[in-house]
């Protein structure tokens, strides 16, 4: 689990057409036992892929028979049915439990508020970040740091970065900081089952979260909260959101698609936080299904829980949403449609994972957040400008360089050869007047305007657009 | 042939298994679409390979078994059924499909070759479908290419009409600029097998003169045969070396003296040694580890050593047919070690206790053989870039200077502090 450059300790048993016929146990034996004398595993974790689930050789019970003194981890992992998710919860719980299980019954169970008596500050587990999770690195940091502001120190953080002896360690900490559902929800409830551990439900991305989980940290360690209106000035993001620039962010539809813990605090932001307009809402995380539904609920949206982009893809097209926040997929999918997208959640790109400090959780993470999602919308004032100088001579369409004006007229987005033509399949006619009306409206919505205004003309059954039908119809849409 | 010193090795490899293919094979024939049928791996595998993460709706997928379909083979029929009608439906101007077995659908012996000739009926005179395996378990990257190329040798007419036919992915400029130099040869028939578009197969017979273009298409080659094709003997058209003895062993075939290859061809080997001589400046002396990848590694080491001075610590390959490459083992310079198949961990240590100048590997070792200090070069290139030809020799020593001279730059100015 580490994150530097090396390769990680892992390897496997290649199978080859010729190994089928033969004992393909003893070839996994003959590797595990490689590996074990190469590696030197403080743990060994063994697992199936697809391929080896339907050989059926067992090897995790075949590394436990082998005779090794290190714990054997034997995971089953079933590719057919379940998920990324899933298998990287099931191995972190896995790995949990076959460390600790023997120290189950030795404990009486761990008490939250047992720092006092211990005489120390207290300490908690942050669980649930990953090295490929999304900006897990540096949502780390900014929890640390926010912890260690109040006091609290950090035990163990785990999975990233961990080794065998922190999971060890674990029962040092009074509560878990469950950052991760996805990821670590099992683990810290067996935690909690086993040794009495509470941990959090609230994950700190936007403001008004991230001031509810630390005082949800603070009520479960009984530890008394001093600043609390200080932290309401600790990010940016009210100022920036509050600020007159940010008034054409009001009402700003859209559509949020990602991993359960990242959609839902999206959503909430969105409308909370930055004025916008939740147009949708989905998920791919069917074990969180349940709290996305009724976070859709709220917002009088129906949840979307799929894993299938197109699907996704359709929905988004069908809210016509002037934002999208999504995953990678749903740039693309976003891309083809014309509409600015910010990348919140996993499956992620190597372009989601920047090299300055851009965190998601905490204050530093709801500025992260605002500048992320504002960036793609094409600024308020900006719109306005295009607006104002577009019968300009310099003013190109998809042009706005200051160098070199090398085009003088604003193109029509009708085609030259179709005028005084019949110029649609129902045979509308566009007036000289209606044409000229349309060249005055900004290029990048032209085109709607000119969709919307032929389907009006088609609904009232009106043959001939002029301006006045253009007006007549921008009424009828507003 | 040449004293090379072959080795064999098995363990576990870090090899991309001929799914991969689709990546390129999907490009050449944009009137084809290649249905996986595999896991949430396999899916995962050629989306994440193939890098575009889909700008277009991309020309492959996956028809992904689940458990129930795991549990009776009638389940998973019905289900590639249902994602074959929606595809057909989406998609009309698809007019080859093929299903690409994987390793589960091998491991469950789901017979891919009946599942095609069923829906070759019901999609009569509308989709041709035909089917090969990508399978891990039997193929390692470019084989792929090889199965499907061979899945479509049945559908190929018979003509005895005499040809040249090329036979491997190109780049498409590269091969028009190899057909331009045919045709100045005085060879007016020639096809490319795979064609453009997956319709236009060429016709064969025993006046089909085969010409590769690449080195793994074994079983490829052996159905030609059948079929009557003369498959012409030479090195890969890789570097000024293998062009020039590719382009004489096509003259040769077709009774077209040497002197006219040397007449046509000096004034490119002139302007491609100038070109060489920037690359050769930095690769001499340079010594080069080939971790088994792509079965151009054979080629490559000519080249690298033969043309740019490199010296070879290791030539690996997945799978080596001595046959095929005999041209190119007798151009390898004597004591050349080459090892087929792998033991990743192994070749790893032997990569570090040889402290190479450039190694060239898969993109799972790059990032931590550099981390390590070990400057690599990703082999996935050379089957995405133009590499073929005497007009891209140097080109192909730019992908490997480059590595190189990126290495010199970062640490000796700009990187190191001390």
């Amino acid at each position: 689990m580490k994150g530097g450059g090396e390769r990680p300790p892992v390897t496997y048993t290649t199978f080859q057409a010729r190994d089928l016929g033969g004992d393909t146990a003893e070839l996994v034996k003959k590797n595990i036992k490689e590996a074990v004398e190469r590696f030197k595993p403080k743990t060994l974790l063994v697992g199936e892929s697809c391929t080896a689930e339907l050989i059926q050789d067992q090897p995790g019970a075949l590394a436990k028979g082998m005779g090794f003194d290190m714990p054997i981890v034997n995971l089953e992992l079933p590719a057919y049915s379940k998920k990324e998710n899933w298998g990287a919860s099931e191995t972190f719980y896995q790995l949990t439990r076959t460390l600790l299980k023997d120290k189950v019954s030795s404990l009486e169970k761990i008490s939250s508020v047992r720092w006092k008596e211990l005489g120390r500050r207290p300490k908690v587990n942050i669980l649930g970040p990953s090295l490929l999770g999304f900006r897990c690195r540096d949502d780390v940091i900014e929890i640390q740091r926010i912890l260690s502001e109040q006091g609290i120190d950090t035990n163990v953080v785990a999975p990233l970065g961990a080794s065998p002896d922190d999971i060890e360690r674990l029962i040092d900490a009074e509560i878990n900081i469950c950052l991760y559902q996805e990821i670590a929800g099992t683990s810290c409830e067996w935690l909690k089952r086993n040794f009495g551990m509470e941990y959090t439900n609230i994950i700190p991305i936007g403001i008004k979260n991230t001031i509810e989980f630390i005082n949800e940290v603070h009520k479960k360690l009984d530890l008394a909260l001093t600043n609390k209106e200080e932290l309401e000035h600790k990010s940016k993001l009210p100022w920036y959101s509050k600020s007159v620039d940010s008034n054409y962010l009001t009402g700003k539809r859209v559509f949020i698609f990602g991993d359960g813990t990242h959609a839902i605090a999206a959503a909430k932001i969105a409308k909370e936080e930055l004025g916008f307009e939740v147009v949708g809402l989905g998920t791919y995380s069917r074990e969180m299904a349940r709290q996305v539904r009724a976070t859709a609920k709220n917002l009088n949206v129906e949840a979307l829980i799929t894993n299938n982009y197109l699907e996704v893809e359709d929905a988004i097209k069908k809210a016509a949403p002037e934002l999208v926040l999504g995953t990678q997929m749903e740039r693309h999918s976003a891309k083809r449609l014309g509409i600015p997208c910010s990348v919140i959640s996993t499956p992620m790109h190597v372009q989601d994972v920047p090299a300055r400090y851009s965190p998601q959780m905490g204050w530093e993470g709801a500025n992260v957040i605002f500048d992320d999602w504002v960036h793609p919308l094409m600024m308020g004032l900006e719109e306005h400008l295009i607006d104002m100088f577009k019968h300009d001579f310099e003013f190109v369409d998809g042009h706005q360089s200051h160098l070199g004006h090398t085009a003088t007229k604003i193109k029509d987005c009708i085609n030259p050869d179709e005028k005084n033509d019949k110029n649609n399949k129902e045979g509308i006619i566009w007036t000289e007047s209606g044409r000229a009306e349309l060249t005055k409206v900004p290029f990048f919505v032209r085109g709607k305007v000119k969709t919307n205004t032929e389907k009006y003309a088609i609904l009232r059954g009106i043959p001939e657009i002029s301006d006045e039908t253009l007006y007549d119809a921008k009424a009828y849409f507003s | 042939m040449s004293k090379v010193d072959f080795n064999k090795e098995t363990g576990p490899r870090e090899v991309f298994c001929g799914l991969t293919s689709i990546v390129w094979l999907h490009r050449r024939m944009p009137d084809a679409f290649f249905l996986v049928v595999g896991s949430r791996t396999c899916a995962h595998l050629i989306q994440s390979a193939a890098g575009v993460m889909i700008f277009a709706e991309p020309r492959f997928g996956t028809a992904i078994l689940e458990e129930k379909d795991l549990a009776g083979l009638a389940d998973a029929h019905e289900e590639l059924d249902r994602v074959v009608n929606d595809l057909v439906a989406r998609r009309p101007e698809i007019k080859t499909l093929f299903l690409v077995g994987s390793c589960p659908s091998e491991v469950i012996k789901l017979d891919l070759a009946t599942v095609a000739e069923k829906l070759n009926k019901r999609f009569l005179g509308q989709v041709r479908f035909v089917n090969y395996s990508g399978s891990g378990i039997e193929t390692t990257f470019t084989q792929g290419e090889d199965g499907a190329l061979k899945a479509l040798i049945p559908l190929m007419d018979s003509s005895n009409e005499e040809k040249l036919l090329l036979v491997g992915t190109l780049a498409n400029n590269v091969e028009d600029r190899f057909k331009k130099i045919f045709k100045n040869l005085g060879i007016s028939n020639i096809e490319s097998f795979p064609p453009r578009q997956s319709t236009e197969l060429p016709k064969i017979g025993k006046n089909t003169k085969v010409l590769l273009t690449q080195p793994y298409l074994s079983d490829t080659v052996r159905d030609l045969k059948h079929r009557g094709c003369e498959i012409i003997s030479a090195p890969f058209p890789l570097g000024i070396e293998g062009s020039t003895k590719w382009f004489l062993a096509a003259a040769k075939a077709f009774k077209i003296s040497e002197l006219k290859v040397h007449e046509i061809i000096s004034p490119l080997i002139n302007r491609a040694k100038l070109a060489l001589d920037s690359h050769k400046e930095i690769l001499k002396g340079k010594r080069l580890f080939l971790l088994p990848e792509s079965q151009l590694e054979i080629s490559l080491a000519r080249f690298l050593h033969n043309e740019c001075e490199m010296d070879l610590i290791e030539v690996g390959t997945p799978y080596l047919n001595k046959d095929l490459m005999k041209e190119e083992i007798n151009l390898l310079p004597d004591n050349t070690k080459i090892v087929e198949g792998q033991h990743v961990e192994k070749q790893l240590d032997r990569v570090r206790e040889s402290n190479p100048d450039l190694v060239v590997c898969g993109m799972g070792l790059a990032n931590p053989l550099e981390a390590e200090g070990i400057s690599t070069k990703w082999s996935i290139e050379m089957v995405f870039s133009p590499i073929h030809g005497i007009d891209q020799a140097a080109d192909l020593a730019g992908l490997f200077s480059k590595p190189l001279k990126r290495n010199q730059i970062l640490t000796s100015k700009t990187l190191v502090t001390q």
